[in-house]
């Protein structure tokens, strides 16, 4: 493909996906300037692997390099974040978490749940951004992730699991003081 | 379906994974169930709380822009790296441009070339030297009978070469041989003068008309060559200049 039209349609598949690629390196990172970076070099590496691309799903695969260079990325300076591997056992939600006395979103207002949302860990974060934020069915966000369909899943029940928790911890709190 | 597994599918309930006929079991146990019920309903809620949040992160003002010219400038630096030469062209251009022009005054000015008969000359000398070099080498034919010698040269040269000994004039002829010069197979004559060998080289001139004897010093060797009776000789020796031009006249005069 020349330089010219190869930029043309590389422009016209993936630029529009800008706005979630933006948002998943933002919920990744947690930093804007961060995230603002890691897309522009996401959108980099893109391009070059844009021969590789043949028309399938642009947000997805376009996305699957934005996750992949935020990980890059955290990797070379926050090593520290990254080296707390996801525990089944120590993440495992009861299922009486789940009784409706636990119901308590009604109260949770939007910065409340963008708090919690930024408290999960970054494994459950991803899968519930791709899932609520940009609408992704399983199959996509097994391809953006690099997991199986079946773990995306599982991590999904764990991640929303582990989200009422934390929303219940933060009314309480809230409801105490 | 027990509760366990109606728990399990729930999520992918919510999230419209199920196919048909997963989907509606499920939707029947929860008609029957309350506490399965109560679960799907939380999970709704969270989903509709995640719509209503609107907790996406939109793209900060100039991230675009500067997205777009890193593109092409990749781009361009792609198609250089592609189109290797496009970036050299000037360059290539500039070269091929300065070797026309060596070629031009190369043709233009003689003088600044070496002539036919400087390269004859270097091309004499180095045969003279192999001829030394090699004891077998120097004659082919060892004879200082010119009687012997020039019909030696019979079949082997299309043309006759002029053989003559000068032993009474101090010049004895050793032999002769058969050479490779000037792109055509020449006649070469070994004359001694003491210790010093002389070999002339003998060939068809090109022109008819005669000219004078031409000396050159190459690398401590006398060079002198002249045209006579429609032949080209080369001269070349360790000899003085004095004593060379003494041959050389001898050998014109015998013709």
């Amino acid at each position: 493909m020349e330089g010219q039209s190869k930029l043309a349609s590389f422009e016209t598949a993936v630029l529009p996906h800008l706005d979630a690629a933006y948002n998943l390196a933002r919920w990744l990172t947690r930093n804007d300037a961060d995230a603002q970076d890691v897309v522009q070099e996401a959108y980099l590496r893109a391009f070059r692997f844009f021969g590789g691309f043949h028309g399938e799903d642009g947000r997805a695969w376009l996305l699957g390099i934005v996750r992949n260079t935020s990980y890059t990325w955290m990797q070379q300076n926050r090593s520290a974040q990254l080296n707390t591997p996801l525990d089944d056992e120590l993440h495992e939600v009861k299922s009486d978490d789940l009784n409706p006395e636990a119901l308590l979103l009604q109260k949770a207002d939007a910065q409340m749940l963008r708090q919690a949302v930024e408290e999960l860990p970054l494994e459950f974060r991803e899968v519930l951004v791709l899932r609520e934020l940009d609408e992704m069915s399983y199959k996509q966000i097994a391809v953006v992730a690099d997991l199986p369909l079946g773990t995306v899943m599982s991590r999904l029940a764990r991640a929303r699991k582990r989200l009422q928790q934390i929303l219940a911890s933060h009314t309480q709190t809230e409801v105490l003081t | 379906m027990s509760c366990q597994t109606a728990q399990e599918l729930i999520h992918a309930y919510v999230d419209g994974e199920l196919d048909l006929a997963r989907s509606l079991e499920v939707g029947q146990h929860m008609q029957e169930c309350q506490v399965c019920a109560s679960a799907y309903h939380n999970q709704a809620a969270l989903r509709s709380a995640f719509k209503d949040s609107s907790l996406h992160y939109s793209v900060p003002v100039g991230l675009e822009k500067r997205i777009r010219s890193s593109l092409r400038r990749e781009a361009k630096s792609e198609a250089g790296r592609r189109v290797f030469g496009w970036r050299w062209l000037p360059v290539g251009v500039g070269l091929a441009f300065v070797l026309l022009m060596a070629f031009v005054i190369w043709r233009a000015m003689p003088g600044l070339r070496p002539s036919g008969d400087e390269l004859l000359a270097q091309e004499m000398v180095s045969n003279h030297v192999r001829s030394l070099q090699l004891e077998n080498h120097r004659t082919d034919v060892i004879s200082s009978d010119q009687h012997t010698v020039k019909p030696w040269f019979d079949g082997k040269l299309d043309f006759a070469p002029p053989v003559k000994d000068f032993s009474s004039q101090g010049f004895p002829l050793i032999g002769g041989r058969l050479e490779y010069l000037n792109n055509r197979a020449v006649a070469a004559l070994i004359y001694q003068r003491q210790k010093h060998y002389i070999n002339l080289y003998i060939w068809p001139a090109q022109q008819s008309n005669v000219t004078g004897e031409v000396g050159t010093k190459r690398q401590g060797y006398n060079l002198l060559h002249w045209t006579n009776s429609g032949m080209t000789y080369w001269a070349i020796s360790d000899l003085n200049g004095v004593e060379l031009h003494e041959f050389a006249r001898l050998v014109q005069e015998a013709q």
